[in-house]
């Protein structure tokens, strides 16, 4: 593995008990990358997830990912439950939890990763809300903490998953600008799952579509030249 | 004064040690339970808990050394049975719970016979405690509360989000697991004085009133504490003076709290 590779899969194949939902997948993520992964419901995105994830072990094949990666030094923001979202707590303290995979064996927060925290969430434009409930937030404002806090555990990737459900559409066009600004400023690679197309493929460098009638991995203008992606040609550019 | 002669009595300081480090107990596991949508394991064990005790008794073990292995078995089964997302964990937890109750009684009315003992075990009695059960108690406690503290930042993690928290690293069945067992720890000893049948609002309804009062984890998890312990209190003086049954008495003070906590919500909207 090259030290700028983040996770490489090499002829992966993905399932569960015996079914395989994802065959054959070759996939390298590299620094600073913008990647799109879409496809139909069902099509296997999560479970691609969880393979990057390091959650889910091939059937076969095999993915490679960074040793900080394996430290889980990740950035994910996962979709949220309905449980979370009238969860009382801070959003101060749900930042700071991003911060617990550099705690190794100690119990406690130092002050170094409580700042890290305030410093995220000032990024994200939600520091004047740190001492607010979580609960009370609308779902971008939500969304904005959980990308801290996902800021907060992350090395050089950040994996989303379906970032934008349930956000209005000024919400989501917001995430979108806050993700371009993370990957061009900050060089942090992005993998995204979702199925709103349009406006993802604006920013998306590479795109990878999974679905019944194949596989495609490419730039959003292959993609959109693709027999794949020609359907979502009246969204591009 | 009232207070001083109602503690001379030996048995009302056992309650009083025994009940506080439960209700202690129960209160800082219940916040972790009830946001997690695990309210219903702590019902489930908690009848559990009454088949193992019927058990134990018939076959003239001491109860506490039998029932925490059962429980404790029963708590990782529900656990898994809760996190496996594609069998209906509610129909295991409401099966098992019945399962239980019925060995129980079976086994009881074979052996001791429909006594007062059943009724003991069903709604607690404030004389079922010994000196080696409070010792016992204690020293769990201990256990609970030193876990609870060393742990409370990945306890939060874990409750606030399991994806986040297993794909960064963290052993969430690890975490899972000691939560399940503290709470198993937690129901055996506080059956005996509050009953299987009431043991488990002990773990829920400071979790839920404190949840109306605060807005941050660390206070809700605090105040929860409190309440618990104050209501257990006040539960066990006031089913003293006026005779009443211990847990129907402190679930009936956590409810008024409860109650309270509700109407002060609707106030300050």
């Amino acid at each position: 593995m090259e030290p700028h590779e983040l996770i490489v899969c090499r002829d992966v194949s993905l399932g569960y008990e015996g079914q395989t939902v994802l065959s054959h997948l070759d996939l390298t993520i590299r620094d600073g990358d913008y990647l799109c992964i879409v496809g139909d419901n069902g099509s296997g995105k999560s479970t691609l997830l969880r393979g990057l994830l390091g959650l889910l072990t091939p059937q076969s094949g095999e993915i490679l990912r960074a040793p900080e990666l394996q430290r889980g030094a990740v950035g994910y923001l996962p979709q949220q439950t309905r449980a979370q979202r009238d969860f009382p707590a801070t959003v101060f303290e749900v930042a700071l939890s991003g911060c617990l995979n550099q705690k190794g064996t100690r119990f406690f927060y130092t002050r170094a990763q409580k700042s890290q925290a305030l410093m995220n969430l000032g990024k994200l434009g939600v520091l004047e809300w740190k001492d607010k409930s979580y609960r009370e937030l609308s779902g971008g404002q939500q969304q904005r903490v959980l990308l801290a806090r996902a800021l907060c555990a992350a090395g050089r990737l950040l994996i989303l998953d379906e970032p934008i459900t349930g956000l209005d559409p000024a919400a989501a066009q917001d995430l979108y600008k806050t993700l371009t600004y993370l990957n061009q400023k900050e060089g942090m690679a992005i993998v995204m799952v979702t199925h709103d197309l349009g406006p993802a493929l604006h920013s998306a460098r590479t795109v990878l579509h999974i679905g019944q009638r194949g596989m495609f991995l490419g730039t959003v203008a292959d993609y959109l030249a693709s027999p794949q992606g020609r359907r979502f040609r009246e969204v591009a550019p | 004064m009232m207070l001083l002669e109602m503690f001379s009595w030996p048995f009302m300081q056992r309650a009083l040690i025994a009940g506080v480090l439960v209700s202690l107990c129960a209160a800082l596991l219940g916040v972790s339970l009830v946001l997690k949508r695990y309210s219903m394991i702590g019902d489930g064990l908690s009848h559990v808990s009454f088949g193992a005790l019927a058990i134990a008794v018939a076959l003239g073990i001491t109860p506490l050394y039998f029932s925490i292995p059962v429980v404790i078995l029963a708590a990782f089964f529900l656990l898994r049975a809760a996190d496996n997302p594609n069998r209906s964990n509610d129909a295991a937890i409401a099966a098992l719970s019945a399962a239980s109750l019925a060995i129980g009684i079976l086994v009881i009315s074979r052996t001791s016979g429909m006594t007062t003992d059943v009724d003991s075990y069903m709604f607690g009695s404030v004389l079922a405690m010994t000196w080696a059960d409070v010792a016992l108690s204690v020293v769990l406690c201990a256990a609970v509360l030193t876990m609870f503290i060393l742990f409370y930042h990945k306890i939060f993690a874990v409750t606030f989000d399991e994806s986040f928290s297993r794909a960064t690293g963290l052993h969430v069945n690890r975490y899972n697991t000691l939560l399940a067992i503290l709470t198993a720890l937690t129901i055996v000893l506080g059956m005996r004085m509050m009953g299987a049948m009431l043991i488990s609002s002990l773990i829920i309804f400071p979790a839920l009133t404190a949840m109306r009062l605060f807005r941050s984890f660390r206070n809700v998890v605090l105040c929860a504490a409190v309440m618990s312990v104050v209501c257990f209190c006040a539960g066990l003086i006031i089913s003293f003076v006026y005779s009443t049954p211990v847990g129907a008495t402190v679930v009936a003070a956590d409810l008024a709290v409860f109650l309270a906590a509700c109407a002060a919500r609707l106030l300050r909207r």
